[in-house]
């Protein structure tokens, strides 16, 4: 398994950071234009999220390789307070801040997939992946 | 942390801001701020907000382009977004923001065609 690189999240400042990496190394895979700025847009909404919710937390964004496929793997943690209910801010619209409603399930439909594991008072992990064409 | 600010140009009854670095969360609230001041002290009738060289766009600033439409709207000034890269027009629908009732144009020079027409529509261009 490659090791990653990993943004650490402690101020809106590392979103950009965090989002930069995420895309300098889907650009660096051969990834094109929209896919870059489809997963660079993804990491935003979740390390923002991070940024809100959990104060701190880290980024990392590595290459993956599934039976020959490319793809790019970016896993969000946090210990943060946790999610209660997944399925509820995984509609659209739901919001308990500055933000649209639109954070978690926007970054899944940016993605191919999505995958969310949080326990309440022990923090988040959400895993990213895209798959190269 | 200081960030660059965004120069805000005047050119007759219309400012014109262009985006050309990345705006962090507090940079982007610091620049709507900056916007509705000069549009107060300037009085001006429009404002052209460019974002030729913005590549990323995701549901804060999002917002934030929609907020300063609608605010500067309430001041009595009309906004165009100019210069939407394809791939952030793609990435803001899938995101699910369309910012509805915000006025777009391709490119600065047709933007700055549809504000003049919107000013001509709304009453005296005079300022």
């Amino acid at each position: 398994m490659a090791q990653g690189k990993a943004a650490v999240i402690r101020s809106d400042l590392d979103i950009v950071i965090a989002r930069t990496l995420a895309r300098d190394t889907a650009k660096n895979m051969g990834f094109g234009a929209i896919d870059q700025a489809r997963i660079a847009t993804a990491v935003s909404e979740l390390a923002r999220n991070i940024f809100l919710y959990a104060g701190t937390g880290t980024v990392t964004v590595r290459e993956v390789d599934r039976s020959g496929r490319k793809g790019i793997e970016i896993i969000c943690e946090d210990q943060g307070p946790g999610i209660v209910n997944i399925d509820t801010v995984m509609q659209d619209g739901y919001s308990t801040s500055r933000g649209m409603g639109m954070g978690l399930p926007g970054a899944k439909r940016l993605m191919d997939e999505f995958d969310i594991r949080s326990q309440e008072g022990v923090g988040t992990t959400i895993i990213l992946r895209k798959w190269r064409m | 942390m200081e960030s660059l600010r965004i120069p805000i140009l005047k050119i007759g009854n219309v400012l014109i801001a262009s985006i050309q670095t990345t705006l962090h969360d507090t940079s982007a609230v610091q620049f709507k701020d900056d916007l509705l001041q000069r549009i107060f002290e300037t009085r001006a009738r429009g404002l052209i907000l460019d974002l030729t060289a913005v590549e990323v766009v995701d549901s804060f600033i999002g917002r934030l382009i929609s907020d300063i439409a609608s605010m500067a709207g309430l001041m009595g000034t009309r906004v165009v977004i100019t210069g939407f890269q394809p791939a952030v027009a793609i990435t803001l629908v899938e995101l699910g923001l369309e910012l509805q009732g915000v006025l777009t144009a391709l490119n600065l020079e047709k933007g700055l065609a549809a504000l003049q027409r919107e000013i001509e529509e709304s009453g005296d261009g005079t300022g």
